[in-house]
């Protein structure tokens, strides 16, 4: 409940002072975040750039976290209604432990839970600004879904948010299959965002993976992937058409 | 200073196609399974299908966010019906309960377009269809959805419908024996597939009659 909404800037409800309580643009985003199902459960990866407009303003922001024992986030667009997010689902994994009943909100409720949130904000036009994945495991059963900022939200073998959508999608639906080893799995998702780093220009060089199985979720440390441009065609990129530029 | 407009539309079109066909006495609502958005595809396996209620089942097409609150409002009076008349509704019923919900959110409508199929209180198949706002009619068949302009120029040939205006008014269920318009309801969709990018994957087909309820499916073209 906004306390603003009784404010008299609110009175005159679609007015250029109640504008500024609403989202209109995202400032600090993140790009692609990309999801698999594998044999032992779900891996997600993301990048830890967060872009200022066309500036890579930050390259150690963590868009993946994991949510209660059985559950995690990753998360693209603006980086504070990620924070957001977090707060909310925090909350909730505190109140489901509260509750101490022995039973915990697995993947599928987390994600109903981001799916009304998303759409109810949609609503009331004042979106949080993100794509979000949400993957998981719990009894056994594999869980990988992704909501959008409007409340589109759907679950897949593999998901991905953004640009990941243009170019990691066509590539798992090519290799991905049922039974990815560990290292398969984490093959296919390198593949994946190294594409996203030479073809998306606010992708940067500085990921992390998480893994999800009945064991738990492990994050792991950031690290660089291996790239190439070692090409001829780069040595002498003027070669053909001298000039000012 | 003018009123800053917003750069992002609540609203976007996730495809897809749905048809209904009523029977003397069974009803069979189908659609695809493409989730779509712009010149993407999201998912391939996404059913745009739901059973409300023992004789009921909607297919929508348009706004996926807002067809499944949709959904989810209808279930959730559905179950309130339950317990306050300790009977499930009726088809008529939930058509009107529809038609009703849709009309609610007149000013911000809910960009879904759904066709409810199931068996009346006689156990006649009945498919209502409807427009965004919850403006709705009792029909023979009906298709909503991207494929609707493909599909029901189709089925208007195919089914004879007769004239909405005789009177007295003639009954627009089929005369068709249930395996027949199950082939013409694949045969649409197969046609669909081919000329609209948001149509295809895969078809779901559900079929309710006096034994109850099944589920069919069949591969389509992904591209």
């Amino acid at each position: 409940m906004n306390v603003s909404d009784s404010t008299p800037a609110m009175n005159n409800l679609m007015g250029s002072e109640a504008d500024s309580q609403r989202t209109l643009y995202p400032y600090v985003t993140g790009t692609s975040v990309v999801g698999i199902k594998y044999k032992d459960g779900i891996l997600l990866a993301a990048d830890m750039g967060g872009s200022y407009g066309s500036t890579l303003r930050y390259k150690t922001v963590e868009r993946l976290k994991s949510v209660g024992k059985h559950s995690i986030i990753g998360a693209s667009g603006e980086i504070s209604d990620f924070q957001e997010i977090m707060r909310n689902l925090d909350d909730l994994i505190l109140y489901d432990n509260m509750w101490d009943d022995g039973n915990s909100f697995g993947p599928k409720e987390v994600h109903n839970y981001l799916t009304r949130m998303m759409y109810n904000r949609r609503n009331k036009f004042n979106p949080l600004w993100n794509s979000l994945v949400l993957g998981g495991v719990k009894n056994g059963q594999k869980y990988l879904g992704t909501v959008s900022m409007i409340g589109v939200h759907y679950e897949d073998n593999h998901v991905a948010t953004g640009f990941g959508n243009h170019l990691a999608r066509p590539l798992l639906r090519d290799e991905w299959h049922e039974n990815l080893t560990f290292e398969e799995g984490v093959k296919l998702l390198e593949k994946c965002m190294r594409v996203l780093l030479y073809r998306d220009r606010s992708a940067v060089n500085k990921l992390q993976i998480a893994k999800i199985t009945e064991e738990g979720v492990t994050i792991s440390q950031p690290y660089a992937l291996k790239t190439f441009w070692g090409f001829s065609a780069f040595k002498n990129p003027t070669a053909g058409a001298e000039g000012s530029w | 200073m003018t009123k800053q407009h917003a750069n992002w539309s609540p609203y976007d079109n996730n495809g897809g196609t749905v048809v209904a066909i009523a029977g003397a006495d069974y009803c069979v609502i189908a659609s695809d399974t493409r989730m779509s958005t712009g010149y993407s595809i999201l998912t391939r396996d996404y059913s745009k299908i739901i059973q409300l209620a023992d004789k009921s089942v909607m297919a929508s097409s348009g706004f996926q966010a807002d067809v499944r609150a949709l959904q989810k409002v209808l279930e959730a009076r559905h179950l309130i019906y339950q317990h306050q008349h300790n009977k499930q509704m009726s088809c008529p019923a939930m058509a009107q309960l529809l038609s009703n919900t849709l009309y609610f959110k007149r000013f911000f409508p809910y960009y879904a377009f759904n066709v409810l199929g199931g068996l009346d209180s006689e156990g006649k198949g009945c498919v209502f269809t409807y427009d965004a706002v919850g403006s709705y009619e009792r029909v023979g068949y009906s298709s909503q959805g991207s494929g609707s302009t493909l599909i029901t120029p189709y089925l208007d040939n195919q089914l004879k419908s007769p004239s909405p205006l005789l009177l007295p008014a003639k009954d627009a269920v089929t005369p068709l024996s249930e395996s027949e318009a199950i082939d013409l309801v694949k045969t649409c969709f197969v046609s669909a597939t081919e000329r609209d990018i948001y149509t295809g994957d895969k078809l779901e087909i559900v079929i309710l009659n006096a034994s109850g309820i099944r589920r069919d499916y069949m591969e389509l073209r992904k591209d």
